[in-house]
């Protein structure tokens, strides 16, 4: 077992998932000869062959619908968007034709693809790469959208996405893409998707995230324990659909929570758990739920990224006015 | 020659597909080749060049590229010749290349022509103007043809009515563009796949697709296009061009497990001023798949003239772009289309890779039933369009070759009747899909998180009854 990157570990299932199923195929820009913008698909196509590892033409709408052509061909498609701020031109796709396929067809035909793009600001990236935009899929009944923090559940989870029979959105924090390094058994064992990871057990406060933000209240979980407040960390992981026994299970024990993500605030994910947490849990509640989350604001250019997105200091500050009310 | 060199060009293309597995072929890497290079001439992708100036005198025109299309007794019908002259910036560069200066080998310029063809066999006064093809040489061909756009005429009829009684919702009709789907679906193999747009119903139905699941469909139950014909086909798509990349990547899909088979997608005028028409058909070309675009421009795009729809003249040069062959045929001369989409189909499949057959045509009807055409088109226009359309010119023809009586017309006429009757008692008579069926087939298993919608779905479901 060797110490590995997020975007190492992406690498190492496809490559695995590739070697285990020959009808696995991997397409987008770059992906090919250049291993991918990230390197995230580096060395599959002297792998696997220029047929199986596809360079396509620039051309978004084409990659995802495609794949829904493949995939109904019976083939695993593994199609690679280089950015959040591309993935716009494939929502038609994904929405119309990906998530409704099997729906509108009572099951005659499927669409077992992944669409993955590294997602989230943090990078100093030019415009149009630092989006966090992953509600617009989760509202979209038929899809799953899956986030991995890490580079174990980013070989996980990967694994699962493409096993599983339904198109799921793969979402990877492109800031942590080679943040931590962590040891990763390819072992070809896949984690489960629908359902969160419990990070960290804590009795004071439940923080919720996904994605690059995992880092974040990790961060806050340990300033927390510093000054005597217990934290319980969930990684939501599958936005859609939404384990939220867990989180429920959650505050039922800590009565407090404290949901955070990059993406702007309204109609975010983490509206959503606030949402079913009063529908669900509001006995359980010693305070209001908290949010903090990127501002109802165009994410700046790189200068101000910094500024826009939620900190360990805005967090924690949260954290105690659960605990004050 | 030039036959002998197109022809032998995708067996090179094949063997670069296969054989070079290990090797990092990019995208437009394996098009690059120096082979290719070494010819002064070369059209858009370099498949229909590599012409020596013997060869290309007699290759220049007929871009079609098919064999047929340079037999002499084909019944060609040149509409459009185009020519892009060489820009000012490649002219200097041409110059600089004669005096040895370096030019990078992929910014190389060429001067390509190209002509689009028209193609007709039968006129709209049921005349021969052309050889008959040996796909519809028999009279027994010419007769399946003839029945299958009369059955698809009288669904249609049968399908408004239904729709104007209140027990139809929209519907979308294929009035005067019956022979379009009854070409497709009389040449296309059973494994084939076909991605329709919504008005080829006679494809559809010579594919197994039965009446009632077009009903079905239209009348809003799902269940419609959960059809017991060809399981792989693709459903009716509703958002213009969408079904142009499925078919792109279920070629691919051909291709990659080197089956003999063909993707078959058909779209509309409008369609192909959509940006998933051109990422389909340029992909298309860039990997000669066996892919076959037929394009039913029925002149309308709703209120929109195909004039307005584009500034170039014909829909069929936008293949020229992509890199393969385009042509038109006339789309109500259910003769020639049968000869042309047979012909494409036969390239395709032997990796020859894709054509764009615009069939032209009329579209007789309103956009749907709830649509009203005369506020943007003439009664006048229309009128004069049924004067061309497919099944009167093939009865004509027909009558005169004395292979069809006024008694076999009335006893299609009468055994298409029943089987509509039929259609339409089977469709009355389907119970509407349980309301917990929204969520049956959202996944493959119901995920944990939704368990509790459907089940308020069922109560209440339960409460309204």
């Amino acid at each position: 077992m060797s110490e590995v990157t997020l975007v190492d570990a992406v690498n190492m299932a496809l490559a695995a998932e590739m070697a285990a199923d020959p009808s696995v195929v991997v397409l987008g820009e770059d992906v090919g000869v250049n291993g991918g913008v990230f390197r995230a698909t580096a060395g599959l196509q002297q792998r696997f062959g220029p047929q199986r590892v596809l360079d396509t033409p620039l051309s978004e709408t084409l990659i995802a619908g495609m794949s829904i052509g493949l995939a109904a061909e019976g083939l695993k498609p593994v199609a690679e968007i280089q950015f959040m701020g591309f993935v716009y031109s494939t929502m038609d796709q994904m929405i119309n034709h990906a998530a409704r396929l099997r729906n509108r067809t009572r099951g005659r035909l499927s669409c077992p693809m992944v669409l993955r793009a590294p997602f989230g600001g943090g990078i100093h990236a030019p415009e149009h790469h630092s989006e966090s935009t992953e509600a617009l899929f989760a509202h979209i009944p038929g899809l799953r959208v899956v986030i991995p923090s890490s580079p174990g559940r980013a070989y996980g989870l990967l694994l699962a996405a493409i096993r599983d029979p339904d198109p799921v959105i793969f979402l990877e924090p492109k800031r942590v893409y080679r943040l931590v390094k962590q040891e990763v058994a390819d072992n070809g064992e896949a984690l489960p998707l629908d359902v969160c990871f419990l990070l960290r057990e804590g009795t004071d406060v439940t923080l919720v995230s996904w994605g690059a933000m995992i880092h974040e209240i990790m961060t806050a979980a340990d300033q927390l324990a510093a000054s005597g407040i217990s934290a319980e960390v969930i990684d939501v992981a599958t936005i859609k659909p939404l384990d939220m026994n867990t989180i429920l299970d959650s505050v039922a024990k800590t009565g407090r929570c404290v949901i955070v993500h990059e993406a702007a605030r309204t109609c975010g994910v983490g509206a959503e758990i606030a949402a079913q947490l009063a529908e669900r849990g509001l006995m359980s509640l010693f305070a209001p739920v908290e949010r903090v989350t990127g501002y109802d604001a165009i994410i700046p250019l790189f200068n101000l990224e910094k500024e826009y997105m939620p900190s360990v200091g805005r967090i924690v500050a949260a954290v105690k006015r659960t605990l004050e009310g | 020659m030039a036959e002998f060199l197109y022809l032998l060009r995708p067996h090179l293309t094949l063997s670069r597909w296969r054989g070079r597995k290990s090797t990092a072929l990019g995208g437009g890497q394996w098009r690059q080749t120096s082979w290719v290079r070494k010819y002064r001439w070369r059209m858009a992708n370099g498949r229909a060049a590599l012409l020596t100036a013997k060869a290309r005198k007699e290759c220049l025109l007929p871009t079609g590229l098919s064999e047929n299309s340079q037999n002499r007794s084909d019944p060609v019908f040149c509409m459009m010749r185009g020519t892009t002259t060489v820009t000012k910036e490649s002219e200097k560069r041409v110059r600089k290349q004669k005096k040895g200066a370096a030019v990078p080998p992929q910014q190389s310029h060429s001067s390509v022509h190209f002509d689009i063809h028209d193609h007709r066999i039968l006129d709209a006064d049921g005349c021969l103007v052309g050889r008959l093809p040996e796909c519809a040489k028999q009279p027994d061909q010419l007769i399946a043809l003839y029945r299958i756009m009369v059955k698809t005429r009288l669904f249609d009829e049968k399908a408004i009515a239904l729709q104007r009684r209140g027990q139809l919702g929209t519907y979308a009709s294929s009035l005067g563009q019956e022979a379009i789907g009854a070409a497709i679906g009389t040449v296309m193999a059973d494994d084939d796949v076909l991605f329709p747009a919504y008005r080829e119903y006679a494809a559809q139905f010579l594919r197994g697709v039965t009446m009632a699941d077009i009903l079905l469909y239209w009348g809003g139950n799902e269940q419609g296009m959960n059809f017991k014909g060809q399981r792989h086909d693709f459903p009716i798509c509703v958002p213009i061009a969408g079904q142009a990349p499925h078919a792109v990547g279920t070629a691919y899909a051909m291709k990659l497990c080197d089956e003999k088979r063909v993707a078959v997608c058909v779209i509309g005028d409008g369609g192909t001023s959509k940006g998933d028409f051109c990422e389909a058909i340029n992909a298309a070309g860039t990997w000669a798949l066996p892919i076959v675009f037929i394009v039913n421009n029925n002149g309308w795009a709703i209120s929109m003239p195909r004039k307005r729809q584009t500034g170039a003249e014909t829909l069929a040069q936008k293949a020229i772009a992509a890199g393969f062959p385009g042509e038109q045929v006339d789309g109500n001369d259910v003769i020639a289309l049968t000869d042309r989409i047979d012909q494409a189909l036969h390239k395709a499949r032997m990796g020859i890779g894709p054509t764009l057959i615009e069939a032209l045509t009329y579209r007789l009807c309103d956009h749907t039933t709830a649509d009203d055409a005369s506020r943007y088109r003439s009664g006048q226009e229309v009128k004069e369009q049924w004067h061309y359309e497919p099944i009167k010119r093939l009865r004509t023809y027909l009558n005169e070759i004395d292979c069809w009586s006024e008694s076999d017309e009335q006893e299609l006429l009468a055994s298409c009747h029943d089987e509509v009757e039929q259609a339409v008692s089977c469709y009355l008579n389907t119970p509407p899909q349980p309301p917990e069926s929204m969520f049956d087939y959202l996944y493959q298993s119901l995920p944990a998180a939704l368990e509790e919608q459907r089940a308020s779905v069922v109560q209440w479901s339960k409460g309204n009854e």
